[in-house]
């Protein structure tokens, strides 16, 4: 078990999410940096979906009360065990009693914490993730027991001598497809999809990230229709949102791009002020 | 009948099929009858279906590597004359208190609307609604069929919550909030049962193409009810809709 000392800005349970429940209106949910997570947990020889500790900031702290193996992947915020420097992206093997905490930000904003056999936390339709309404707990306070798989199978220590790619969290490129209602837009609006570089407001989250740049327009609202993680919708104020992996399974705003996978973990390494341009791919 | 759609690509591992962009009760059936289909055929490379009210949003697990092949199979099962089993749909019976107490905006629009709060429920509780999808919130059912006389605009400035079981109007709309939540309709009355429960297998009872009937009780029966839904004991009055 892990005691969590700190919870900081945000502590929480994520998985790869709920898959097969939107048409009830559940959303995926799930970690915000896919790549990150599959990193930290294939280090460890878990399986793709095993449950991690997802953290912003670096802002929390965690007590081992038992020891056991873990890896820590993603934004790097000087990870220390026992107040001394830890590796990130490689297996290290916690004594019970330790303590992880995070210091100076050195890049990027969301930090996966992998546990060799992953975390054991309710299962709620068919997923660990933390939600509002669906998990009992949405996010850890101070004192939260978080739980660890023992049952786990002996894999073969094969560890893997792949790199993790950083590099990914410091670029601005955003990859894009046109979206559905791409269409709508005139020549103008495109260019300035195109040209404007577009930075981060305060108001994001889990749920979604609203640009601050404006592309104005006179669009009629829409019958509400499926929209998906990783979808640019055009409010009428101008404004874009970027919705993330928490978001509605419906909207109404017009969606005129649509972030790839690898653009939504790039997007979700970023945060207020930062900026970001977007690249329109074609469909092949 | 069939309709004339269009397929867009949405993103790397998804396809958007769209009807014509109204509100009609025989779109929502055929959409419901194609996703049927599809899923027939294709269940396992699937990861979600998402209804809109002209919409069908297939998620599909890996990348869609061709696009144009996979359209054109979609088009095929389309035009696919096979009858499919699809879910039976039912009527289901919504109890609803529209006492003042939970109707906190019942005399709202009486004033502005001119009609008196009698006929509001009358209005509301005669109609056969059409649950046309789930969205919004878990278990947040989109509804059709309100009474053109109970349109009533949304809220200028959204309530910060929004009790758990309102009944509400926003717009055109009329809808039920599974679970306290911000928002800004207006609450004519509540219901004791739970629209969403993640306790349940399946955790939302009604889906798109079923139908909902609001009934009026009192506050007598309606703490009654919410006591039987709290032992598990209550059993939600329901109808199968037979589709000709």
């Amino acid at each position: 078990m892990i005691k969590v000392l700190s919870s900081g800005i945000y502590t929480a349970i994520q998985d790869l999410g709920r898959i097969g429940y939107r048409e009830m209106g559940i959303p995926v949910a799930g970690v915000m940096d896919r790549y990150a997570t599959m990193f930290a947990n294939m280090i460890l020889n878990n399986k793709e979906e095993d449950a991690v500790i997802e953290i912003v900031f670096g802002s929390s702290k965690f007590e081992f009360l038992e020891s056991c193996s873990i890896s820590i992947s993603g934004a790097d915020f000087s990870a220390k065990i026992d107040d001394k420097p830890v590796l990130m992206n490689t297996v290290l093997e916690v004594e019970k009693g330790s303590v992880l905490s995070f210091g100076k930000r050195n890049f990027g904003v969301r930090t996966y914490i992998a546990v060799k056999g992953g975390f054991l936390t309710e299962t709620v339709l068919g997923g660990r993730s933390f939600y509002k309404g669906i998990t009992n707990r949405h996010v850890f306070k101070k004192g939260g027991i978080i739980p660890i798989n023992k049952k786990q199978k002996k894999i073969k220590e094969t560890r893997s001598k792949v790199k993790f790619n950083k590099g990914y969290i410091k670029t601005n490129n955003i990859e894009v497809y046109e979206g559905p209602e791409y269409e709508l837009l005139s020549r103008n609006q495109k260019e300035k999809l195109k040209q404007l570089e577009f930075t981060i407001s305060s108001s994001n989250s889990r749920m979604g990230y609203i640009l601050n740049e404006k592309i104005e327009n006179s669009f009629p609202s829409m019958l509400s229709s499926g929209v998906l993680p990783g979808t640019v919708q055009l409010t009428p104020s101008g404004k874009l949102i970027v919705l993330m992996r928490d978001c509605q399974v419906t909207g109404g705003y017009p969606r005129i791009l649509q972030l790839t996978e690898e653009s939504i973990n790039i997007l979700s390494q970023k945060t207020t002020k930062d900026s970001i341009d977007f690249k329109i791919k074609r469909f092949s | 009948m069939s309709y004339q759609l269009t397929y867009k690509p949405y993103g790397e591992f998804s396809i958007l099929i769209e009807w014509e962009a109204i509100v009609n009760k025989d779109i929502i059936r055929d959409i419901n009858t194609y996703k049927t289909k599809i899923l027939k055929k294709e269940e396992r490379e699937i990861q979600d279906c998402i209804i809109g009210y002209h919409s069908l949003l297939i998620v599909y697990k890996e990348i869609l590597c061709k696009v144009a092949e996979k359209i054109s199979f979609l088009k095929e099962v389309y035009s696919l004359e096979e009858s499919v089993n699809s879910k039976i749909n039912y009527v289901w019976t919504i109890p609803v208190c529209y006492d003042l107490k939970h109707g906190i905006d019942l005399l709202d629009i009486s004033e502005k609307t001119e009609l008196p709060v009698e006929e509001i429920i009358q209005l509301h509780t005669n109609t056969m609604y059409t649950v046309y999808f789930i969205g919004f919130l878990p278990g947040f059912l989109y509804l059709g069929g309100l009474n053109s006389k109970l349109f009533f605009d949304r809220k200028s400035t959204p309530r910060l919550k929004v009790p758990k079981g309102a009944v509400a109007i926003g717009g055109k709309q009329t809808g039920v909030y599974p679970e306290e939540s911000a928002g800004g309709w207006n609450i004519i009355g509540n219901t004791p049962l739970h629209f969403f429960d993640v306790t349940k297998k399946v955790p939302c009872f009604a889906k798109s193409g079923d139908q909902i009937k609001f009934i009026s009780i009192s506050e007598e029966e309606y703490l009654k009810i919410k006591e039987e839904v709290k032992k598990g004991s209550y059993k939600i009055e329901k109808k199968v809709i037979v589709n000709l």
